[in-house]
């Protein structure tokens, strides 16, 4: 039997084309290329890479209904366990998943299971006219879901495929979360996020927007109101910053501002869209996160003439997917490493307009497992720049905890929970970044699985 | 959708809407306010809550025409819906009893400034007003303010009504005289600055409600940040009210320039989809 080492590419918009649109980047397989990369699959006893995948997809499964060329079967095997197979296959750190316990990865590359995830997806979307004829007995039993990210997107899924009447609470004025406002439009179009989101739609998830909760209803209202349970997925909604000197200057954004902007708000098509976003032709973005590198490229695809991230540890500790570094790489962004602002300068009317920067070695291994970055005395040295981008993290957002009696919450501000989701407050479950601190999507998915079969089991026993 | 149920034009350029949002009336407090969204190509904007009757379920805004989303604003009429509104945003004023205060609302800050003067004056504080205008032709809320406040002074700049003058300079002689427990001023951010200064140097608490740009208005962003004493704080769930002898003016200032050009070039441009509405061009 032959056997293909490497991966079926991705057909991808060219680098040079893509900086200049917010287009789609990866286009994903065609019906022959998905045929042909299910084919590489071993189909393994015991489906290691099943193993691997946070919300538990029945991975060989669908791709043996891929070879067969059944893809409408093979998109609906998937939903079976995964509410949002198109985000999945498009931002999921496979890599670090299902892929890396895939056994031919051993000797090649694995099998792209995040793309035929993908490919799946897309043609169901696409073809399957089916309508989703649910077997369910209703409980009558009301839940609410705090935040429409991918935690509470994939609770509220799996709760009303269990009967149950869910409402989603979404602050903004569109469901998705960061699927919405953080992940730009050529990672992730917004298209899918409503088509995934119209699918929940479709199971009588109830969504509403601009409903702030612990401003506009306190989640001890929400009970009153008759909802019998809560669960808490607000994810990391905090900025944080460096509190460096000048971080206050005009041309200083953290990350969620700049995204949010331009994804949410569409300042991409400025003034067509009414929300303007600044950006200067030299632009620093502080971290090495996907965070960093959605920035990075977005920055260029605004019109930025130079795009530098700036990163305190080496190009090894970089948190950011492979493919994100790689596509960044390919877009001109350039990398500057052992490498961390102290200080930012302005112009008389007060725009930024110099970095002074300081550079690191790596020193012995911290609590995280890197080796922690020291600075190296008397390094100092100016970059230029007329935008800093603040991506180095985000924390819990503290409006429900601050609001909430008896709500438990560590030092860093996320709601503490036991092994099922289950906060200090009977009845509220949490999960995703307001409990882990900033993640991934996948694994606020896998939250929200987990909240969702604890909270049927404690309205049952209820 | 939020329903416009009343328009009323207060002065040129300055309009009172009365909008259909339970949710919001039955929690909206003194001090706090909301953020909105005129249509599906708008801004968000924060505007604050005027007035809001629980019973009926609805709020009010007062708003004065400057930039681009304010113009689109205006051309909404009685019966329109504005696509997005969400909120109460923000600390809720601390209303409790000082003794002597005073009041300041310059230009439509005479608005926000209301409700505040209102739950002040229930709270059984002595409540002196003073509310300041370019000319008659703006000056707004005389009516209301009178009727919530012990006493109400008036000041225009040209003099058209009430005291010629600036705010600071009524302020002033209130300060000479019996000394107040507090000072609490709305305003354009150079009229806030003023005040803050005039009352440190009388060493009178002084409380300023900040209006810096804002998007998601959760704390979300960070692009609200202003520089209180040592410490950076979000004005969105932080604020809006703060001590104005520790507020760093002059980032503030220039912070809320940050949009300047890109607001010329907007409100130049016939904007494509969702069109100029026409009454402005």
């Amino acid at each position: 039997m032959s056997f293909i080492t490497a991966k079926h590419p991705m057909p991808e918009q060219d680098p040079r084309e893509r900086i200049k649109n917010f287009k789609e980047v990866a286009l994903g397989y065609d019906q022959e290329t998905a045929v042909a990369e299910a084919n590489r699959c071993l189909q393994c006893k015991g489906a290691p890479c099943q193993k691997g995948c946070p919300v538990g997809v029945e991975i060989p499964a669908f791709i043996k209904l891929i070879k067969e060329g059944d893809f409408i079967a093979a998109g609906n095997k998937i939903k079976e366990r995964n509410n949002l197979p198109a985000v999945c296959g498009r931002v999921c750190p496979q890599e670090n998943q299902c892929e890396k316990q895939c056994v031919l990865g051993k000797r090649g590359e694995p099998v792209g299971i995040g793309r035929l995830e993908r490919f799946a997806a897309d043609f169901g979307a696409a073809f399957d006219r089916t309508a989703q004829h649910l077997s369910r007995q209703l409980t009558g039993k009301k839940v609410a879901v705090i935040g429409s990210g991918p935690a509470g997107l994939t609770a509220a899924g799996d709760l009303a495929k269990l009967g149950y009447r869910v409402t989603v609470f979404e602050a903004l004025h569109v469901p998705g979360g960061v699927l919405a406002y953080g992940i730009p439009e050529f990672r992730l179009p917004k298209d899918i996020v409503k088509r995934e989101v119209d699918y929940l739609k479709s199971l009588g998830v109830e969504i509403k927007t601009n409903m702030i909760i612990g401003k506009t209803f306190t989640i001890d209202e929400l009970f009153t109101d008759g909802f019998q349970a809560i669960f808490v997925a607000t994810g990391a909604g905090l900025p944080y910053f460096m509190n460096i000197p000048g971080e206050n200057l005009n041309g200083v954004f953290s990350a969620n501002e700049f995204l949010t902007r331009t994804n949410l708000m569409k300042a991409y098509m400025f003034p067509e869209y009414h929300t303007p976003v600044h950006i200067g032709a030299k632009v620093a973005v502080i971290g090495a996160g996907n965070v960093a590198m959605d920035s990075a490229r977005t920055a260029l695809r605004l019109g930025a003439q130079k795009v530098t991230v700036v990163y305190r540890r080496s190009e090894k500790e970089m948190p950011a997917r492979l493919e994100e570094i790689k596509h960044a790489q390919e877009e001109g962004v350039e990398f500057l490493f052992l490498t961390s602002p102290v200080k930012l300068i302005g112009d008389k009317e007060g725009w930024v307009k110099n970095m002074q920067c300081i550079r690191y070695e790596l020193g012995e291994p911290d609590a995280s497992g890197r080796r922690k970055p020291v600075a190296v005395p008397g390094s100092e040295f100016n970059v230029e720049v007329d935008t800093v981008i603040m991506a180095i993290g985000q924390g819990p957002n503290p409006l429900i905890t601050q609001t909430t009696d008896g709500l438990m919450s560590n030092a860093r501000g996320n709601i503490i929970v036991d092994e099922r989701g289950q906060t200090t407050r009977l009845g509220v479950f949490a999960g995703g970044d307001i409990v882990t601190g900033a993640a991934t999507v996948i694994l606020a998915m896998g939250a929200g699985k987990q909240a969702a079969i604890s909270i049927d089991q404690y309205l049952r026993d209820k | 959708m939020y329903r416009i149920l009343q328009k009323r034009s207060l002065a040129t350029g300055i309009h009172m809407y009365e909008i259909s949002a339970p949710e919001i009336a039955a929690k909206a407090l003194p001090g706090q306010f909301i953020i909105l969204r005129v249509d599906e190509w708008g801004e968000r904007i924060p505007l604050t809550i005027f007035d809001f009757d629980r019973k009926s379920g609805s709020i009010k805004i007062i708003f004065q025409e400057v930039g681009f989303t304010t113009k689109r604003l205006a051309c909404l009429k009685q019966g329109d819906f504005i696509t997005d509104i969400a909120g109460p945003l923000g600390m809720p004023s601390h209303i409790k009893k000082y003794g002597r205060v005073i009041a300041i609302g310059g230009g439509v800050g005479a608005a926000p400034i209301f409700p505040i003067v209102r739950a002040l004056k229930e709270a059984g504080n002595e409540v002196i007003s003073i509310i300041g205008a370019k000319s008659a032709e703006t000056l707004i809320l005389q009516d209301v303010m009178n009727n919530v406040s012990d006493r109400l002074i008036i000041c225009t700049d040209d003099g058209s009504v009430g005291e010629k003058g600036f705010v600071t300079e009524v302020l002033q002689k209130q300060l000479t005289g019996e000394k107040p427990d507090l000072v609490m001023a709305i305003g354009p951010l150079p009229m806030m600055q003023a005040v803050s200064e005039l009352t440190a140097s009388y060493a009178v608490k002084t409380l300023v409600s900040l209006n810096p740009i804002m998007v998601d208005g959760t704390g979300m962003c960070g692009a609200c940040r202003v520089k209180i004493g040592e410490e950076t704080k979000f004005a969105c769930v932080e604020g809006p009210e703060f001590d104005g002898h520790l507020v760093d003016w002059e980032t503030l200032i220039r912070r809320s320039t940050m949009y300047a050009k890109e607001q010329e070039l907007i409100l130049g441009e016939k904007v494509r989809s969702g069109g100029g509405c026409g009454c402005h061009s």
